[in-house]
């Protein structure tokens, strides 16, 4: 094999020669950086703790053996043997694949909108962090200063600095309001940082990784050794962890696991390909696949450690406060000495009372503590982050490092995804040579980011929170799955199954075993229709609400649930589909130029091409 | 106390001394009872019109060992309780003093019924945030023009990069001889230094 000639090289777009790493180990820091994100901190736990602990783990495996590393080897040996960004590489394999290219190019783009808001708010937690006390341990006095904010007295003080000094949220999602200047400001700062780092592509974010990548596993770290020293942390691990198996039961933990593993990778957004692209051409991918995808589970699984150390902590806290408080209404309510019950003595001295004195004590306003309420007080999302998490921080000495410190983590953490995130969006722009050549790379960059920037001010009106929970659920989901479909089945039925053996095996020294072959031509494609005729079900099963934050609602501060008003669900219907329809798009436009052609020319004869494409 | 007692016009009023001092408490006797009366006489003085008040006229009743207890105020003649709302905007005037006697503060010794005013938020002129906003965003600006200046100074010397060679070149036929693009200066002062042309030529021939 070795003598072998390789397979013709593709020509490069232009006379430059394509940007390369510097070293193997800043590829694999961007790769694993765009993998792990957000979703490994805020997700991850979650799903944890909803489908049974330790048993959730077989479902994962399980998806990640089928489904997550076939997938992520194919982006990788594609991107590494085509050298070119997500829209050159269908095009090559086909001219009438090219909207799978374009399809992930669009979602990358909508990605990135409202991916760098979760970082602007990310930021403006951060910039608010270096103050002691901070701002969300308490309420603020309200106007004639005789009480305290009656929005914040019904919530809490960390749900009213996220809903009202944050976001400023409207109480319904078509009263929009005016743009949020401080969330403006911040947002800006973001994009700035973001253009900062992807100046002149992966030659800056190159350099930027190496901390963007490394310094999120510090400190968690850091807090894993503090939390494992709280009281409570305990508790709160083994309620995680503990397995029930019996959820497995439900098709529900598959379908989620497989979605989480799904979008954990970050598969079909391009940037994998884009990044693998920039490798010299032999370069062991399988290896690479494998390695990268084991690095982000085993990061999940690291991170949802330390962040149930710290809820659990925020659990027992919450439960000796609850305790405290009864245990303040009967000293007062029957005068007993300070102190004389604690919270070891409360049982035992309730019931006491209760028998001597039951209409009394009955009529106190007596919570019920059990430590299993507010373990199972579970949150994903920017709910963990800004509300539960930073709750929690209140209550650990120094507050305000330990604030910055996650907050920074947060920030690094959502940063290196973005940078994967702009590299699939300029890496194809790059290559199609949208900007004539003088035109410096800087330039792109800048206008991309410019772009991107006001477009994701519409983020930062006083609805932009429920706009993003839109984009998050229906921009993304379904067509990254029907984008990977398209992928697997372009590579492995119109490309061919043998020739991309054979590039693979030029490439790593090893042609594909079984257990490739298999999940390529079978598993992972079944997995992915499956998966997503699941998820359609499941998104239209009900119909599309949202919890807003209402003030005014009787259940306050319980969220009011809504229904999308029609003009809302036709944007939802258009996001879950138009970066989709670039394939049946292209690809029609394609049969058509070929068809004018053939009709235009009748001497070419219908000779197939090497290169894959059909004859009219 | 029963008789004169006007339960319109009485407080009640509860301490947390252990809470607030820990093992810096101190027990809860008829000294500090005096005290408290002394503290409550002290506050009606300074209303106008009740400057006469004197220890002997604030009552305590019912003391538990919460450590709450109730008190009136009566006028001097003992004989009517002084009304409830003169009572709550003395104390309020002078809480901060109250509670510095007894080393408590406003949620430690409580007046049941007497709000407290809050006190004003202490906010910097200038909020924290926009200083640390500041300070990123110059830093992030700064860096970009950097690496936007050395971008083009990059781009400006690759383009002046060929010309540059040619420039040098036509100098050189001028002032120093190149013989297969080497300079060879004749006048050379280093001193043992090899001829370059020179050795080029050896090194042609040798193979022959």
């Amino acid at each position: 094999m070795a003598g072998t000639p390789g397979p013709d090289p593709p020509a490069d777009g232009g006379g430059e020669a394509r940007p390369a790493w510097d070293s193997k180990l800043q590829y694999l820091l961007s790769c694993v950086g765009f993998a792990v994100g957000l979703g490994n901190l805020w997700r991850f736990p979650y799903l944890c703790q909803t489908y049974g602990g330790g048993a959730f783990l077989i479902p994962y495996v399980v998806a990640l053996a089928f489904e997550g590393i076939p997938l992520f080897h194919i982006e990788l040996a594609v991107g590494q043997r085509l050298r070119r960004g997500s829209v050159g590489v269908w095009t090559a394999i086909s001219p009438y694949l090219g909207g799978v290219g374009l399809g992930c190019f669009t979602v990358s783009f909508l990605v990135s909108l409202y991916y760098n808001t979760v970082l602007t708010w990310v930021l403006w937690y951060l910039l608010n962090s270096f103050q002691h006390p901070l701002p969300w341990s308490a309420c603020p006095l309200d106007l004639n200063r005789t009480g305290l904010v009656q929005e914040c007295r019904d919530s809490s003080p960390v749900s009213y600095f996220w809903y009202r000094r944050t976001l400023n949220v409207s109480a319904d999602i078509s009263d929009s309001g005016p743009v949020q200047w401080r969330l403006l400001l911040c947002l800006a700062v973001s994009w700035a940082v973001v253009y900062l780092c992807v100046i002149r592509g992966i030659e800056t974010t190159g350099k930027a990784i190496y901390f963007t990548a490394l310094f999120p596993y510090l400190v968690l770290t850091v807090f894993l050794v503090r939390g494992l020293t709280l009281p409570g942390a305990m508790q709160g691990l083994t309620y995680l962890f503990t397995p029930d198996l019996r959820v497995l039961q439900s098709p529900r933990v598959w379908l989620d696991a497989a979605t989480q593993i799904f979008f954990s990778l970050s598969l079909a957004f391009g940037g994998h390909i884009a990044f693998a692209s920039y490798n010299p051409p032999r370069n062991n991918c399988r290896r690479d696949a494998v390695s990268i995808a084991l690095v982000n589970s085993m990061t999940s699984l690291y991170a949802s450690i330390a962040v149930f150390s710290v809820l659990g902590f925020k659990a027992a806290s919450d439960h000796g406060q609850c305790l405290d408080r009864n245990i303040l209404h009967l000293i007062n309510a029957f005068d007993l000495p300070e102190q004389s019950v604690s919270r070891d003595t409360y049982t035992a001295a309730l019931a006491r009372l209760n028998a001597s004195q039951p209409a009394r004590v009955a009529g106190l306003p007596l919570e019920a503590c059990r430590l299993e309420d507010f373990l199972d007080k579970s949150a994903s999302g920017t709910g963990l982050a800004f509300i539960v998490f930073t709750e929690a921080v209140l209550h650990m000495p120094g507050a305000p490092v330990w604030a910055v410190l996650f907050f920074a983590m947060l920030f690094s953490l959502g940063l290196s995804s973005m940078f994967g995130n702009m590299e699939s969006i300029i890496t194809p722009l790059l290559d199609l040579g949208v900007m004539p050549r003088r035109v410096p790379k800087e330039v792109l960059t800048g206008l991309a980011c410019l772009l991107c920037f006001l477009t994701a001010t519409c983020f930062t009106l006083r609805s932009g929170s429920y706009w993003l929970e839109i984009f998050d659920q229906y921009a993304a989901a379904l067509n990254l799955i029907l984008l990977a479909f398209f992928e697997v089945i372009g590579v492995v039925y119109v490309y061919g199954m043998k020739r991309f053996c054979d590039d693979i095996a030029w490439m790593t020294g090893r042609r594909p075993g079984f257990y490739w072959r298999a999940t390529w031509k079978v598993v992972s494609p079944l997995l992915l229709l499956t998966i997503f005729v699941a998820y359609t079900a499941l998104l239209a099963s009900s119909p599309p609400r949202y919890k807003a934050w209402n003030p005014r609602y009787e259940r306050f501060p319980s969220r009011q649930e809504k229904p999308y008003p029609g003009w809302v669900l036709a944007a939802c219907a258009l996001l879950s589909f138009l970066p989709t329809l670039w394939v049946p798009v292209v690809a029609l436009g394609q049969l058509l130029a070929r068809c004018r052609e053939k009709t235009r020319d009748p001497l070419q004869d219908g000779r197939p091409k090497p290169r894959g494409g059909r004859a009219c | 106390m029963g008789d004169i007692i006007d339960a319109e016009n009485a407080f009640k009023v509860r301490l947390s001394i252990r809470t607030a001092l820990g093992d810096k408490a101190y027990a809860w006797d008829t000294n500090e009872e005096y005290l408290f009366k002394a503290m409550v006489a002290f506050s009606m003085r300074k209303v106008p019109n009740r400057e006469t008040t004197e220890i002997s006229h604030v009552l305590l009743c019912n003391v538990t060992q919460r450590v709450s207890f109730w008190f009136v105020v009566t006028d001097p003649s003992r004989n009517h309780t002084l009304p409830a709302v003169e009572v709550q905007s003395a104390i309020r005037m002078n809480r901060n003093r109250i509670n510095n006697a007894f080393f408590l503060n406003d949620q430690t010794l409580e007046f049941l019924r007497i709000p407290s005013t809050l006190a004003p938020p202490t906010d910097p002129s200038v909020p924290i945030w926009i200083i640390i906003f500041g300070v990123i965003f110059c830093i992030v600006l700064v860096a970009t023009m950097l690496l936007i200046l050395s971008g083009i100074q990059q781009h400006r010397r690759k383009h002046k990069g060929p010309s540059e060679m040619e420039d040098t070149e036509d100098k050189c036929e001028n002032v120093i001889t190149i013989e297969n693009g080497i300079p060879c200066d004749p006048l050379d002062m280093k001193g043992g230094h090899i001829n370059d042309a020179f050795v080029t030529e050896d090194e042609r021939l040798t193979p022959l």
